[in-house]
């Protein structure tokens, strides 16, 4: 249901085509379904009028012809714009601070602290090699200190006893000195889900984080949080000095638009992700990748620029000039294509960059392999000059030489010159098209290949 | 989660009945200062006082300006809301009437405010203003499309000149609002036949499914059920401690068996107990599981087929808990969830914070399931029945909350 952002800005494009640069006035449309799918993606909504404006700034005046369509150039600036809100590099937890180190967990219910913590320990304690204490301060949910003794006790770090009729503010400072004892490096203190709204709960954090003084206090966010994580975050960071964001469960198929707006309006990096039930699965957070996701891209974009960096311009050049020229496009044309398909990283990694194509079956998946772009360029190489010069003159005898010579079968020879022939008609309908023109007949290519829908096909017009 | 020893200064509070104040006050207050945004405040919370809604207003004031060229919303600056709170704190006392609470716990949602904003403007009836109620609609969490399509049928018939004023706009918007959840207001009917009568709460991590346990044992213990709480979440540290505390609480039997082992097991050993007993209700809790998970939401269909050794119908009712705060990311939830299991209805929690679960209309539009609670609080009254004109005039500024 939701439609990927290059996919709806597919229809707007249309009239960018021909345009030389883009303008305030021809991107307004397009502006406008980056705005819904942003809202799509729970980025809440003053973030996104935010970006939008952004966007605009940066967008108005491109070049269009640089890159393949005016729309990729607009999802280009829109994806760069959202990376720099995110930060554009990965940031570490900072723990140069006199042993023990103290980190405070912060967030609402069921966010996921108690989790995250025990997850942090383990990667701290296995990454960072350092000694790690953890403590729960969270004396209202039932169980939930037992929680983390047992999960403590999984991922085998220290862990501060406390009970739930203790006061939070008395657990913090006994872990404090029992950390010391300790000799532990670092002390991550757990804390109750709270709501922002509830001023004795937020009052209760506040002494926590006055009396821990912590170097780092991290706010805990759910992935799948909707418009109300503006509200969450602002009210968070004005009650505490925030120095990180966790964004948990991002291993469900939610968009994490609160990542953004989490980010953009605490304006403290998001640290680490949490993608999955274990206790390993605790990863650094890039946020380039998580702009791509909420923007539901696949990798699009990154395909945007090797095809880019890949492909031979001149050589593109010159067969959009042949067929413009009206002349015929060719078997050695063909080849050309398939080597440069071959050289930008072969169809697997042109198709893993797709958006929706996991939802391919496996066999369309398997049949679309190098292997058979490779047979292909055997096969033609196995002809003679003038054979692929003039494809009409491959009777039945000369079919079966190739055959011999590209080691397959006659089958095969003919499937390549179906597919050479719907090429070719595409080509000569495509006077004019230039580059476009190319990937056009590339994404049939593959299709004749797949023997299926190329659903990704669209997005590189 | 919810505290039950944790008392929080409640400040008595003068319960006025919102409905009829607000009804009264209406017409003379929104001539009287039409540009006057605090007003909005004082018309949706009379019972917050002008003193406790000041803070907020600063930011609400800014775009006084009669229907502004740039749809600024209000929840472009998210006012300060625990000032607010101070003086309303959602646990209030447990006799007031539903109605009044519901407004009470909404009434402050961003949603509410930026309508409340809106319309205390007297903004005319146009393009911009639509635009500013679909932005508001948005930013509830209803969904582009619930809010694109309540939007387009409301400018329709504001070409057809069916409206007034923008007060009479509002009030179709509420009637729009009502008619989309209306139909899923059904409370949970259990059938006497079954004995017991199983329910099975499913949903996501974190989403407030064991709490929402407790408060129902409590319910329906409280209403005379014979109740048994099945500890199925087997994978989450210290889960079956947390239902085993609620148990003691409420002196509810927990059948469960050590961490780690199976659900299905378990709730089947539960199910069995309770029979032999001839309890009344029998609640079996899961693991949370994200939907995209698809071997432990495989593991929601084993459930299903090992109770139906027993009793065929079991389990007779899966809940799905659904987090209040969560975005779009519901709809899939509940298909998924849905097509697993076999959805029967859906609780709502955590509507207490400045979420309001504005996906619930997205929810109603998609999938029609019934929302059998939503969780308005923590204490364990907090727990309602979704009542779905409450559930609009809670959201909408109280101006048309009649």
């Amino acid at each position: 249901m939701f439609e990927s952002l290059s996919q709806r800005l597919s229809s707007t494009i249309e009239r960018l085509r021909g345009r030389a640069r883009l303008t305030e006035e021809n991107i307004r449309e397009s502006l406008r379904e980056v705005r819904i799918a942003l809202l799509e993606a729970d980025v809440a909504l003053p973030v996104v009028q935010a970006l939008i404006e952004r966007i605009k700034v940066r967008a108005v005046g491109q070049d269009v012809l640089k890159s393949l369509t005016p729309g990729q150039a607009l999802v280009r600036v829109v994806r760069d714009e959202m990376t720099a809100v995110m930060g554009t590099v990965n940031t570490d937890l900072n723990l140069a601070a006199q042993p023990p180190a103290v980190v405070l967990m912060a967030g609402l219910q069921g966010a996921g602290k108690t989790t995250t913590t025990a997850k942090l320990a383990r990667f701290l304690k296995e990454r960072k090699k350092k000694k790690v204490m953890v403590v729960s301060c969270d004396v209202y949910r039932p169980a939930a200190i037992e929680q983390l003794r047992v999960l403590a006790e999984q991922v085998e770090v220290l862990f501060h006893p406390s009970s739930g009729e203790q006061d939070p503010v008395a657990i913090a400072r006994s872990a404090l000195d029992a950390a010391k004892k300790n000799f532990a490096d670092v002390l991550l203190v757990d804390t109750a889900g709270r709501l922002h709204v509830d001023a004795a709960m937020m009052a209760e954090i506040k002494a926590l984080h006055a009396a821990l003084n912590p170097i780092e206090t991290l706010f805990v966010v759910d992935a799948m949080t909707g418009q109300d994580a503006a509200n969450t975050a602002k009210a968070f960071a004005e009650a505490l000095p925030l120095s990180g964001v966790i964004l948990t469960k991002t291993d469900g198929d939610a968009r994490g638009g609160a990542a953004l707006s989490v980010r953009y309006i605490t304006g403290r990096p998001i640290k680490f992700i949490g993608a999955g039930e274990k206790t390993e699965a605790l990863e650094p957070f890039h946020p380039d990748r998580l702009a791509q996701r909420i923007l539901g891209m696949g990798d699009v974009l990154s395909l945007v620029e090797q095809v880019e960096q890949k492909v031979d311009q001149e050589k593109a050049q010159k067969l959009a000039d042949k067929v413009m020229k009206g002349k015929r496009f060719d078997l050695n044309d063909m080849r050309d294509q398939l080597q440069q398909m071959v050289s930008m990283g072969g169809i697997g990694s042109l198709i893993d960059k797709l958006p929706s194509v996991n939802s391919l079956p496996e066999h369309v998946k398997a049949k679309a392999n190098d292997k058979e772009v490779l047979r292909m360029v055997a096969i033609i190489n196995s002809m003679t000059k003038k054979e692929r010069r003039h494809p009409d003159l491959l009777n039945g005898s000369r079919k079966a030489r190739v055959a011999r010579g590209s080691g397959t079968q006659p089958a095969d020879v003919n499937r390549l010159l179906k597919q050479y022939t719907q090429m070719e008609k595409m080509m000569s309908k495509l006077a004019g098209g230039g580059i476009k023109g190319l990937m056009r007949t590339m994404s049939n290519a593959m299709k004749g290949m797949g023997g299926g829908g190329f659903p990704g096909g669209g997005t590189m017009r | 989660m919810f505290k039950f020893w944790k008392k929080k200064p409640k400040p008595e509070e003068t319960p006025v009945p919102a409905t009829l104040a607000t009804q009264t006050s209406l017409a003379e207050a929104l001539s009287a200062a039409a540009d006057n945004a605090q007003l909005s405040e004082i018309a949706t919370l009379p019972e917050a006082g002008a003193v406790a809604s000041a803070p907020a207003e600063f930011a609400a004031v800014e775009p006084a300006a009669p229907a502004a060229v740039e749809p600024v919303p209000a929840a472009v600056t998210p006012p300060p809301l625990p000032p607010l709170e101070e003086e309303t704190p959602p646990a209030a006392e447990t006799s007031a009437p539903a109605r009044r609470s519901w407004r009470e716990r909404l009434s402050g949602s961003a949603f509410a405010r930026s309508l409340g904003t809106l319309f205390s403007r007297k903004p005319k009836l146009d393009e911009d203003l639509l635009e500013e109620l679909e932005t508001a609609l948005i930013t509830a969490d209803v969904g582009i499309s619930a809010s694109t399509e309540l939007v387009e049928s409301l400018r329709k018939r504001l070409n057809r000149r069916e409206f007034a004023d923008a007060d009479q706009l509002l009030a179709a918007l509420r009637q729009a609002l009502i008619a989309l959840v209306q139909p899923i207001a059904q409370p949970l009917v259990m059938a006497t036949q079954h004995k017991p009568f199983v329910v099975l709460m499913v949903g996501v991590n974190g989403v407030g499914k064991t709490t929402t346990i407790g408060k129902l044992a409590r319910r329906y213990q409280q209403q005379g059920l014979d109740v048994m709480l099945a500890a199925g979440d087997t994978f989450r540290a210290a889960a079956v401690e947390q239902l085993k505390t609620w148990g003691e609480r409420n002196r509810v039997p927990v059948v469960s068996q050590g961490s780690g082992s199976d659900a299905a097991s378990v709730i089947f050993d539960a199910l069995q107990s309770a029979r032999s007993k001839n309890l009344d209700l029998l609640i079996a809790d899961t693991a949370g599981r994200l939907h995209t998970q698809t071997g432990l939401m495989d593991e929601l269909g084993k459930i299903r087929r090992v109770l139906g050794k027993i009793d065929a119908g079991a389990p007779h009712e899966v809940l799905l808990v659904i987090d209040g705060t969560t975005g779009q990311n519901a709809i899939n939830q509940v298909r998924q969830f849905r097509a697993a299991i076999g959805v029967t209805g859906l609780v709502v929690t955590k509507l207490d914070g400045t979420a309001k679960g504005g996906v619930i209309f997205a929810l109603a539009k998609e999938f029609g399931l019934p929302v059998r609670f939503v969780g308005l609080g923590e204490s364990l009254d907090d727990l309602r029945e979704f009542d779905a004109t409450a559930f609009v005039d809670g959201l909408l500024p109280g101006a048309i909350g009649a």
